[in-house]
């Protein structure tokens, strides 16, 4: 089955499918299928490959002209991801601001803070860091402690913030903010917008178990910024943060499926290779394996009709995380089986190549954007509507 | 894009819904449960003088209304939440399936109108004593040839509604090869019907025996196994919708109960030992659906390609879906779960002899490896 968006946008489609084909080539293409939100690795080359993007006018399809984006619509968006993700283009370094905080300023923002920001994002001249997870928070982003007080014209914030990804890199900060001291929980929140170009912004890199400068941690020490840098209202952080993690789960899984797709394609040929699917065992598992990427690939589809067609996505699309997420992690333990030996080597320098890589990282995809038990909350309570676990 | 439903599949299925909580109810479940036929007339000609169940997807040549596999497969995905009892599978997605597509014209515009108008319940005898549902385990034989007429001999078992069936489309061997032939079973000599009691109460099975009984061949001798193989594969992707329906109805017992069920001094649903259960019962339902959704829009796109694979994977994949779903539902029942009163076993059972029903879930993966070339 495949996306067959009509006429109208065909040639959009052939456009961004000559567009690739012309660009993704030399080291760029050297870096197909490199990334994954967790991979920090060759960041320079990602970053080079985001511009020509940009240069290209790829990035904020859906953004208004104004803001520097194409002004197009979501079936445009996805027909792009698609092809996107069908030609294996290096997975977007910038994807931070591109997915998430753009959008939410486009949804939440000032006027003056999307004329502001959002064509330096689309331009890649300011990169930006997540600052919501705290030390010993995980999951639980309610629990923000990182405090923000109003001195005059400006916010003056102190706290820690952790697993912000490619954080090293981060030109500004969105963080999530206590501003209200004798709240609790959800209440007297506020996202602001932090420079980190300041002596109250320390960011420390964090190494991931692949070996990677991922994500950071960040130390924000009577960090300043301006009172107009708040997004949303103040002390309303929680709605705001949480459109944010809304827009996350919108049509994203779709380039990480067709990724998925790939390794079970690389799966079954390795398993060629070594005689594996003469094994009843394996065999079983690596139909398994390929059962796997298809639902996922019709799961995402459902979801992408329903939004293009209007509708409000069903069930499925709260699902699909959960489901993607463990199932990838199971194609990753085959894929290391079937290598034997030779999967147990990596690189000079901890080098590790793309199945040991993918293997490794898939680990963090049921820990982000919300754990798998977090998510089996989320479902249990939001979509099936138990009750909640009475807090003490 | 049409993956998507319309608003006219919506409002389908708000109506085959709501028809089925009032004809097939639990009271009415269980009432065909114990009935040896298995049968209710009154419903039947209601689902087909109302609302055109069983014609919805035959052709209008044929006295049916033309709709898609898409449709159907809604028909079937509430059928299965009703646990509907009745030759309705039977007939519907084996025996109609097979009339579609064996070659033979004068049969169709013959047998299709009375099954789309409901006046016909028919079925397909294919299994025989191996259970098996490929074609080396078809051996029953047809002897003769079209002038002095075939006959023929042998045993077929496991047959859905066999024992009430008008109409039984047998897949039997000629020296040529498998070949279809209709049996009118009102007045056919030589045939024995023995109804089987059956785990699931709620779909019959019976053994049929021929001795040298008369039967209408359907099409060209000895070429009917890749008819039979797509009818086997539409079957597998309409049983599939039928076990996604099945899963949700049990998740929505589970969660009903989880909701209201009180233990150490609060509703089980929000412990997360129970919660986190229904949760992983919907993701599977949902991966469910988008391998049985995934079917029908194959079929319906006529993809060839696409069935061969579409449906093998979604027959292997609801099948233990809906077995686990009913079988966590029980679990979240606790004790009442596992008692002949609440309706959870019926479900429970339905999912394991729907697992049966067209070949094991390992069959099918071992059907889908072969296709893919794996």
């Amino acid at each position: 089955m495949e996306l067959d968006f009509g006429p109208a946008v065909r040639d959009f489609r052939d456009e961004v499918r000559d567009w690739l084909a012309a660009h993704l080539v030399g080291e760029f293409a050297e870096h197909r299928g490199v990334g994954g939100p967790t991979d920090g690795a060759a960041w320079e080359v990602r970053l080079a490959w985001d511009r020509e993007l940009s240069a290209g006018n790829w990035l904020g399809v859906g953004w208004p002209r104004e803001f520097g984006g194409r002004g197009l619509g979501l079936v445009e968006e996805i027909a792009f991801e698609y092809e996107y993700a069908r030609a294996n283009a290096p997975y977007r370094a910038t994807v931070n601001a591109l997915d998430l905080l753009g959008p939410m300023l486009l949804k939440m923002g000032s006027e003056e803070q999307k004329k502001r920001f959002l064509p330096p994002i689309l331009a890649i001249e300011e990169l930006w860091g997540q600052g919501f997870s705290e030390p010993g928070a995980g999951s639980d982003l309610a629990s923000v402690r990182t405090r923000a007080e109003r001195e005059g014209d400006e916010w003056v914030v102190n706290g820690q913030k952790v697993w912000t990804s490619f954080g090293i890199h981060a030109d500004w900060l969105y963080v999530l903010t206590r501003t209200d001291p004798d709240s609790v929980r959800h209440q007297g929140l506020t996202l602001l917008l932090l420079p980190t170009d300041q002596p109250g912004v320390e960011i420390r890199p964090i190494r991931n178990l692949a070996g990677q400068d991922e994500f950071a941690e960040v130390f924000l020490s009577d960090a300043r910024t301006g009172a107009d840098m708040v997004v949303g209202e103040a002390g309303q952080g929680w709605r705001t943060a949480m459109a944010t993690l809304g827009i996350e789960r919108g049509t994203t899984l779709l380039p990480q499926q067709l990724t998925f797709e790939r390794e079970a394609e690389a799966l079954i040929d390795l398993a060629r290779d070594r005689g594996a699917l003469d094994d009843p065992m394996l065999r079983r598992r690596i139909v398994d394996a390929w059962i796997s990427v298809r639902i996922m690939r019709t799961t995402n589809l459902r979801t992408i009709a329903e939004l293009t067609a209007g509708r409000a996505p069903g069930a499925q699309a709260t699902t699909a995380k959960l489901y993607a997420s463990t199932r990838h992690q199971q194609l990753g333990h085959l894929a290391m089986e079937l290598a034997g030996p030779a999967g147990q080597i990596v690189g000079e320098d901890y080098g590790l190549d793309m199945r040991q890589r993918s293997f490794l990282l898939a680990l963090a995809e049921t820990i982000y954007g919300g754990s798998s038990e977090i998510q089996r909350n989320i479902i249990g309570e939001q979509v099936l509507g138990l009750p909640k676990e009475p807090r003490p | 894009m049409d993956l998507t439903f319309s608003q006219e599949q919506d409002e389908l299925r708000k109506v085959v819904r709501s028809f089925l909580a009032k004809y097939s109810d639990e009271q009415a479940v269980r009432r065909l449960a114990a009935d040896p036929e298995g049968h209710d007339v009154f419903i039947w000609r209601r689902m087909s003088g109302e609302l055109g169940l069983q014609g919805l997807a035959v052709p209008e040549e044929y006295g049916g209304s033309g709709f898609g596999y898409v449709e159907l497969g809604i028909v079937f995905e509430e059928a299965g939440r009703a646990l509907l009892c009745g030759p309705y599978f039977a007939t519907v997605a084996l025996a109609a399936e097979a009339l579609l597509r064996c070659d033979d014209e004068s049969a169709r515009h013959d047998l299709l109108p009375g099954i789309a108008s409901g006046e016909t319940v028919a079925t397909l005898a294919l299994t025989e004593d191996g259970g098996r549902w490929d074609e080396p385990g078809i051996r029953l034989t047809a002897s003769g040839d079209t002038t002095t007429g075939w006959r023929l001999t042998g045993t077929k078992t496991y047959v859905p509604d066999g024992h009430l069936a008008d109409l039984l489309l047998v897949a039997a061997r000629t020296p040529v090869g498998i070949s279809l032939f209709a049996v009118d079973a009102a007045d056919a000599r030589g045939l024995t019907r023995i109804p089987l009691p059956t785990l699931d109460q709620t779909r019959k099975q019976a053994r049929l025996e021929f001795t040298d009984t008369p039967a209408r061949l359907l099409g060209t001798e000895g070429t009917a196994w890749p008819a039979l193989e797509r009818t086997l594969a539409t079957a597998s992707v309409l049983l599939a919708a039928e076990q996604v329906g099945g899963a949700a109805a049990a998740l929505d017992a589970a969660v009903d109960y989880a909701r209201i069920r009180v233990q150490y001094g609060r509703p089980i649903g929000s412990f997360q030992g129970i919660k986190h259960k229904c949760a992983d019962m919907l993701t599977e339902i949902e991966s469910a659906r988008s391998a049985a959704y995934g079917g029908l829009w194959a079929l319906d796109a006529g993809d060839d390609m696409e069935i061969a694979a579409a449906a093998p994977l979604a027959q292997a994949f609801c099948s233990e879906a809906f077995t686990r779903v009913a079988g966590d539902n029980i679990q979240v029942h606790g004790g009442i779960g596992f008692t002949w009163e609440h309706p959870a076993h019926l479900y429970f059972k339905r999912a394991k002899s729907s697992e049966a029903l067209l070949g094991s879930p390992s069959y099918h993966r071992e059907l889908l490896a072969a296709r893919l070339g794996i």
